[in-house]
C-alpha cells in the first residue's frame, strides 16, 4: 500500500515536471496509440466480415439481376433477405475463424501423433471411424436416402409402406457410411504407401461405369448424387487436415501430391456402393 | 422470436452433427494417443466458433437465400414464363427456349460455389501447403467456373432428356486424359475439388432447379430426371482445375522459352 502511494507520488511529480515540455507530444502519442488500438480491434472484427460479404456478393448479384431484369419482379420481403444475408456473412466469418483455431490444428496434430506413434491399426481404425461417424448422421444423406426409398417403393422394388421404406433408407445410409469409412482408410493407406492417386481414381471410375451397366435405372441418378452429399462442411476441413498432416509428417511424401485426395475417395465409393445396394435389395 | 427459435433449433441440429465427430476425435485423443491436446482451450473455442458460425450460416440461408432462390428456380422453369419468350408460330417449346434457365444455372452455380465454406477451407489449406503458389481465389474461381458449366449442362440434359450416364462417362474419359497431361502437383487437389463443391449452399438451390425443371418440362419425371445435377457439379470442377493448371504451366514454359531465346 505504502509502496503504491509512494509510486503514485513519484509519478505525479514526474508528470508535473514533464508536463510543460511534452504534454502535447504525450497526448498525441497516447491518442495515436488508442486510435491504432481501436482501429486494429475494429479491423480484426470487421475484416473477416467484409471478406465474407465479398464471398456472398455474387449470390446477391445473381438473385438481384434475375429478379429485376428477367423475372421483372420486386424482391419480396427485403428486410428478411437482408437479415438473413447478415446472418450468413457473420456465420461464415465465425466458421472460418473456427477452422483456423480449431478444426485445422486438431486434424493436423492428430495426424502427427499417429505418425509418431507408428501404430498402423489405430490409424486405420481412426480413419474408418472418422469416415463412418461423420457420414451416418449427415442430414443431406438422410434426405437422399429417404428420396431413394420413395423411388424404390414406386418402382416396386420394395413394398410401399412406411416400415419397409424406412428400413430401406436406413440400410442405404449404413451402406454409404461404411463406403466413406472404407474410402478414408484407402486414402490414408495410399498416403502411407505413396501410391499415385490417379490409378485408384481411374479404378473407381471403371467400377462406377461397370456398375452403371448393371444397376437398376431408378437408382443411377441417386447413386451419382450421393457421392456429392457425403462430404459435409465439418468433415472436409478435418479430413483435409488429416491427409496433409500425414503426408507432411512421413518422410518422402509431398503434402501437395500425397496429402490431398481423401475427399475424392469419399465422394467416389458411395456411388459404387449405392448402385450395389440398388442391385441387391 | 420465430427467428430465435429457428436459430436455436438449427444450433441443436448442428450440435448433433458435430457431436459424433467430437466424440471420435476426443475419444481417440484420450484413449489411444493419450496425450493432452495442444492448446486445448483455443481448440475448444475454435469448435464453438465452427458450431455457432455454421448455425448462423444455415439459418441465414434458410431464412433468406433458399426461399428466394427456390422461388426463382420455379418461376424460371414455369411453362408460362418459357412461353413468353417464344416468338415462332409453331408454339412448340424447344431446348433453346430455356436460355434464361441455363444462364441462371451457370451464374447461380458459380455464385454459390464461391460462398461454399468447405471449398474455402480446402483453398486455404492448398494455399498454405503450396507455399502460396496456388491462390485461394484462383482455385475458388476455377472450381466455380467448373460448377457453373456443369450445372448449366445438367439443366440442358434435363431439358433434352438425354441419359445421365453418357455425360458422366464422357466426363470421366476427359478427366483421365487430362490426368496424364496435367502437372502432378495439381492432380490430387483437382480430384478433391470435385467433392467439396457440393455441400451446404449449392445442393439445395441446385436440387430445386433440377426438380423444377424435371417436373415442368413435358415428358420428364422428377424421379428419374430430377437428379444428376449434383453429379455434374462434382465432375466439371476436376476438369477446370486441371485445365487452369495446364494453361498456367503452358504459359510459364512459353515465357521461359521466350526468355531463353532472347538470352541467346
Amino acid at each position: 500500500m505504502f509502496e503504491f502511494s509512494r509510486y503514485l507520488g513519484k509519478l505525479k511529480r514526474d508528470l508535473y515536471k514533464a508536463r510543460k515540455v511534452s504534454i502535447s507530444i504525450a497526448s498525441v502519442t497516447v491518442f495515436q496509440g488508442i486510435a491504432h488500438h481501436v482501429k486494429s480491434r475494429v479491423f480484426s472484427l470487421f475484416s473477416p466480415l467484409l471478406s465474407s460479404i465479398r464471398d456472398l456478393a455474387p449470390i446477391i448479384l445473381v438473385i438481384a439481376f434475375f429478379q429485376i431484369f428477367v423475372l421483372q419482379q420486386s424482391i419480396p420481403d427485403l428486410g428478411r433477405l437482408l437479415i438473413g444475408t447478415l446472418f450468413v456473412a457473420v456465420g461464415l466469418a465465425l466458421f472460418i475463424r473456427g477452422l483456423e483455431t480449431g478444426l485445422f490444428p486438431i486434424g493436423e496434430s492428430m495426424a502427427y501423433a499417429f505418425a509418431r506413434k507408428g501404430n498402423l491399426a489405430w490409424l486405420i481404425a481412426f480413419a474408418f471411424a472418422l469416415g463412418f461417424g461423420t457420414t451416418i448422421a449427415e442430414p443431406a444423406l438422410i434426405a437422399v436416402a429417404g428420396e431413394a426409398a420413395k423411388v424404390a417403393a414406386e418402382a416396386g422394388v420394395i413394398t410401399d409402406n412406411d416400415e419397409s421404406r424406412s428400413s430401406y433408407a436406413l440400410g442405404l445410409r449404413i451402406t454409404v457410411a461404411v463406403s466413406v469409412g472404407i474410402a478414408i482408410v484407402a486414402g490414408v493407406w495410399r498416403i502411407l504407401k505413396g501410391w499415385p492417386i490417379h490409378y485408384l481414381i481411374i479404378g473407381g471410375y471403371v467400377g462406377i461405369v461397370t456398375m452403371t451397366a448393371f444397376a437398376p435405372k431408378e437408382i443411377i441418378g441417386i447413386a451419382y448424387d450421393s457421392g456429392g452429399v457425403t462430404t459435409s462442411t465439418i468433415t472436409v476441413p478435418l479430413v483435409t487436415a488429416l491427409g496433409v498432416g500425414l503426408a507432411s509428417s512421413i518422410k518422402g511424401r509431398n503434402p501437395m501430391v500425397d496429402g490431398f485426395g481423401l475427399i475424392a475417395f469419399a465422394s467416389l465409393t458411395p456411388m459404387i456402393f449405392v448402385m450395389a445396394y440398388g442391385m441387391f435389395f | 422470436m420465430e427467428l430465435f427459435l429457428h436459430l436455436l433449433d438449427t444450433g441443436l441440429t448442428t450440435l448433433k452433427d458435430v457431436l459424433p465427430i467430437a466424440v471420435i476425435i476426443f475419444g481417440f485423443q484420450l484413449l489411444v494417443i493419450r496425450r493432452p491436446i495442444p492448446n486445448i482451450k483455443k481448440t475448444l473455442i475454435g469448435f464453438c466458433y465452427v458450431l455457432i458460425g455454421l448455425a448462423l450460416f444455415l439459418v441465414g440461408l434458410e431464412e433468406a437465400l433458399f426461399p428466394i432462390g427456390k422461388l426463382m428456380a420455379q418461376q424460371l422453369t414455369h411453362p408460362e414464363f418459357i412461353q413468353t419468350g417464344i416468338t415462332q408460330s409453331t408454339k412448340l417449346i424447344q431446348w433453346h427456349d430455356y436460355k434464361w434457365v441455363y444462364l441462371f444455372a451457370f451464374t447461380i452455380g458459380f455464385a454459390t460455389t464461391i460462398a461454399e465454406p468447405s471449398l474455402i477451407a480446402v483453398a486455404m489449406k492448398a494455399h498454405s501447403v503450396s507455399g502460396g503458389a496456388i491462390g485461394v481465389w484462383g482455385l475458388r474461381v476455377a472450381v466455380g467456373l467448373g460448377v457453373a458449366f456443369g450445372i448449366a449442362l445438367g439443366a440442358f440434359r434435363i431439358v433434352t432428356g438425354t441419359p445421365l450416364h453418357y455425360y458422366i462417362i464422357v466426363g470421366y474419359v476427359v478427366v483421365v486424359f487430362q490426368t496424364f497431361y496435367a502437372p502432378r502437383l495439381i492432380v490430387a487437389l483437382a480430384y478433391d475439388s470435385g467433392g467439396v463443391t457440393t455441400s451446404t449452399v449449392t445442393v439445395p438451390l441446385v436440387a430445386a432447379l433440377g426438380l423444377g425443371l424435371a417436373s415442368t418440362v413435358p415428358g420428364r419425371s422428377p424421379l428419374v430426371d430430377g437428379f444428376g445435377l449434383v453429379a455434374f457439379a462434382s465432375l466439371f470442377p476436376i476438369m477446370t482445375v486441371m485445365g487452369f493448371a495446364q494453361v498456367a504451366e503452358w504459359r510459364n514454359r512459353k515465357s521461359k522459352r521466350h526468355r531463353s531465346e532472347q538470352g541467346d
